[in-house]
């Protein structure tokens, strides 16, 4: 058999197992874009099956639509936060947990009680978004029933009368969100660095220790650079929570289908749900479907350009 | 993302085969990246696409026993919202609907009516009667934009299951049938009637010796007491900004008369905005927001964390609809005493201090492509008859818009009496604003600004700009002319 006829065999074999999930994805996910895209041209109202063309109409209202424009704004900044954040302390709780501790006979490895650490860590990863939300709703409730206004009062700090509503606060609904999201991360972050790390020879660190790196040099001059491949992937990941958001925004803050008070966490996800569902201006939701799309595919690739770096071999 | 296997083909030849992997996962995350996000919600956009398609209604004979032409042994498919009411008397009525008919119905019962409905709706096989309510719902607005829903003007014209030389339409509470209106038409029995002002405990006030407020001051007098007493004067939903509007605007009505909650419906110009009613209506609410009488963090509580903080005697009063009672049945106490408060009233109010706002809610609908269009139409007959109402009353424990509708054998506990009371005081003074049906976005702006008043973060001028903001808004919409009301 020549070898391009075995070639040709082979890609017909692999094609033949390819065919049935490329079909789905066609059908169910790049069929749904297209649609997307021509619905972000009509005036459909999501209840009907007719509607008419309007053309540019939907984007041009976008454009002008405040409430969607902050929404953008709330999505990029949690896109920058989110994923600097979770790294950050994923990677100092991972770096502490294999590498931190000073034993007295000198050696790489943890801090004392490391594996507890690393099991407890990881508990929020195992709820789920909705649990999430109901569990911080309880943190964050906004009279003295809540967790942090209740420690608040006890320890004095609050005045009972006057309790923080914490997600009633246009300053802090945000940041208040992205705690829960960082909390629910940094314990599988933890586990991927830990593995990252632990793949990582001790004969380097040993290496860095002969030479008298503390542990600040190491992090910063052996472990983050032989870790970058899984810090990328970290990054990709967090960004994807970043953009997306709808379930905690919608379920934890005030207002149809979340974004309260007045606006100030609304996130895309929730303006075209609102206006999907509620307002019955469907085309108009495309639209910004069609511009999250966009965003995110500009977005996915500035992150994969952007992070891109020579390998180090070891 | 055209270029990625041959970049991956190229690494691969570089590096040993295994670097590829987290190549591969990093790539199918970015993937994941643009997909995730987006999919949920988009793929609920493809509509069937089917296009209008000559009804298959079902058309039998119709004659004065059955006026729509229901034939027998078809089938009818009922979908009801099933929340505080639950929908046990569905069920019962779906019952007797096919013991009668000799149909087959077929029933669901859901929280998730958009889900559910809104795929069969743009599929174009929509059920024949459904009851879309609830934070879910379809709005009727947007339905009938959609023409979508079926007029319902012959089910009033026909004649009463109860006595059939009168009319469907005579048997019922004026004012409800205008509730169900739409652009003209009539496309929704707004079934359950319902009332709406200031809650309170009857055996907290008993102990702390307050009557009742019938006034602005006097409420607010009560207020201060309760905060003395280390209460929180009113209570609110504040999570859902409706309630609060519910005090907002029944002061308005109460105050300027119907004339100003017509302005509002109507979306005049002037309706808040140099609107001296509207002012002073806000500024009362906000006067209780600056004492400090307001529960506290009521601001940022959900209905059914503030509703029971209030049956815990955490607060004296709280703002809301008749379905209260139901909705808090678990977490009241026995000796609650639970009742109901027209809003008090401000100084020179044009209505009386029993006025109150009161209409009909939980909207049925028959679906103008529903295939048995015949059987929802005599299902919704069978409903306005005193038989079904009873049914009704029996298993949700709420009163219907049919008059007298309720055999008078059965028992109604504390706030529903109360509520059955206030609506006789009120007779003829009953009031509801239709706005939140026909313009949905107006409703939530100015849900909005009144979230901001409530947390002191703007002014009642303020609050009124961006109302009248929203009003004129609203007016912009071609469709708003189709509604008005006289």
């Amino acid at each position: 058999m020549s070898h391009v006829a075995k070639s040709r065999g082979r890609s017909g074999f692999i094609a033949g197992f390819l065919i049935v999930p490329l079909a789905l994805y066609l059908t169910f996910v790049i069929w749904p874009y297209v649609q997307t895209f021509g619905y972000s041209f009509t005036n459909w109202t999501g209840q009907s099956p007719t509607f008419d063309f309007v053309g540019l109409e939907n984007y041009q209202a976008l454009l002008k639509d405040e409430v969607f424009l902050s929404a953008i704004w709330h999505n990029l900044l949690l896109l920058v936060f989110v994923p600097v954040v979770t790294i950050l302390l994923a990677l100092f709780f991972a770096f502490m947990v294999n590498a931190g501790g000073r034993g007295a006979a000198g050696g790489v490895k943890g801090v004392r009680g490391s594996a507890f650490y690393k099991i407890v860590y990881f508990f929020p990863q195992v709820l789920s978004l909705t649990i999430l939300a109901v569990l911080f709703g309880a943190v964050y409730r906004s009279d003295e029933g809540g967790l942090l206004n209740g420690v608040l009062t006890k320890v004095g700090l609050v005045d009972a009368s006057e309790p923080i509503e914490w997600l009633n606060e246009p300053d802090l609904v945000l940041w208040c969100l992205l705690l829960v999201v960082v909390w629910h991360g940094v314990g599988f972050y933890l586990v991927l660095f830990s593995a990252a790390m632990q793949s990582v020879p001790k004969d380097i660190y040993e290496a860095a220790l002969l030479d008298g790196a503390g542990r600040g040099q190491t992090f910063f001059k052996v472990t983050l650079p032989l870790l970058w491949d899984s810090v990328q992937t970290s990054a990709v990941y967090l960004g994807i929570v970043a953009m997306d958001m709808f379930v905690l925004v919608s379920t934890m803050t005030s207002g149809q289908f979340g974004g309260g008070p007045d606006h100030h966490s609304e996130v895309m996800a929730t303006v075209l749900m609102r206006n999907f569902l509620y307002l019955g201006k469907s085309g108009y939701a495309c639209a910004m479907g069609v511009v999250m799309l966009v965003l995110t595919m500009i977005l996915s690739i500035i992150t994969l350009r952007a992070t891109r770096r020579e390998r180090i071999e070891f | 993302m055209g270029s990625t296997s041959a970049h991956g083909e190229r690494e691969s030849v570089q590096d040993a085969a295994g670097l590829g992997r987290r190549d591969l996962i990093k790539r199918s995350a970015a993937l994941g990246l643009i997909t995730v996000p987006t999919m949920g919600f988009l793929s609920a956009c493809a509509s069937g696409g089917g296009e209008d398609k000559p009804n298959p209604n079902t058309s039998g004979k119709a004659d004065k026993n059955n006026p729509f032409g229901v034939v027998k042994g078809s089938k009818l498919d009922v979908v009801v919202f099933k929340g505080g009411y639950g929908d046990d008397y569905a069920k019962a009525w779906e019952a007797a609907f096919d013991k009668k008919w000799g149909t087959t119905s077929s029933h669901l019962g859901t929280q998730e009516i958009t889900a559910k409905l809104q795929p069969r709706f743009n599929g174009g096989n929509p059920p024949d009667v459904i009851d879309d309510s609830g934070a879910q719902q379809i709005k009727l607005d947007v339905l009938f934009k959609g023409g979508q829903l079926a007029d319902l003007t012959p089910v009033l014209d026909a004649p009463s299951l109860d006595d059939p030389t009168k009319k469907v339409r005579d048997m019922l509470i004026p004012g409800t049938v205008e509730q169900g209106m739409q652009g003209g038409k009539f496309v929704s029995v707004n079934y359950v009637y319902t009332v709406w002002g200031l809650w309170y405990s009857g055996k907290l006030f008993k102990e702390k010796g307050w009557t009742p407020p019938k006034t602005w001051d006097e409420f607010l007098a009560i207020c201060t007491k309760a905060k003395e007493a280390g209460l929180g004067g009113l209570a609110h939903q504040g999570k859902y900004p409706y309630y609060i509007n519910v005090a907002i605007m029944d002061l308005i009505a109460k105050k300027g008369g119907l004339e100003a909650m017509k302005a509002i419906d109507n979306l005049e110009p002037n309706a808040f905005e140099g609107n001296p009613v509207a002012l002073e209506a806000v500024e009362a609410v906000y006067e209780v927001v600056e004492k400090g009488l307001l529960m506290p963090g009521t601001n940022g509580l959900t209905h059914t964390d503030s509703q029971t903080r209030w049956n815990q005697y955490k607060a004296a009063f709280i703002t809301c609809g008749s379905w209260l009672e139901n909705e808090q049945i678990k977490q009241t106490p026995a000796d609650f005493d639970m009742r109901f408060l027209p809003m008090p009233l401000l100084p020179g109010s044009k209505l009386p201090f029993e006025a109150i706002r009161a209409g009909a809610g939980e909207p049925f609908i028959v679906p103008e492509k529903a295939a048995n269009k015949a059987g929802g139409m005599e299902f919704i007959r069978s409903m306005l008859s005193r038989e079904w109402s009873t049914l009704f009353a029996q298993q949700a424990n709420s009163l219907t818009i049919v008059k007298d509708g309720v055999d008078p054998n059965v028992q109604l506990r504390s706030g529903t009496k109360s509520a059955v009371e206030a609506l006789k005081a009120a007779g003829d003074n009953t009031f509801n604003y239709r706005y939140p049906d026909w313009y949905s976005q107006m409703d939530l702006d100015i849900q909005n600004a009144s979230n901001e008043l409530m947390a002191k973060r703007i002014q009642p001028k303020e609050w009124i700009k961006r109302a009248q903001a929203a009003v004129d808004k609203a007016a912009k919409d071609p469709n708003a002319k189709n509604n008005h009301r006289d």
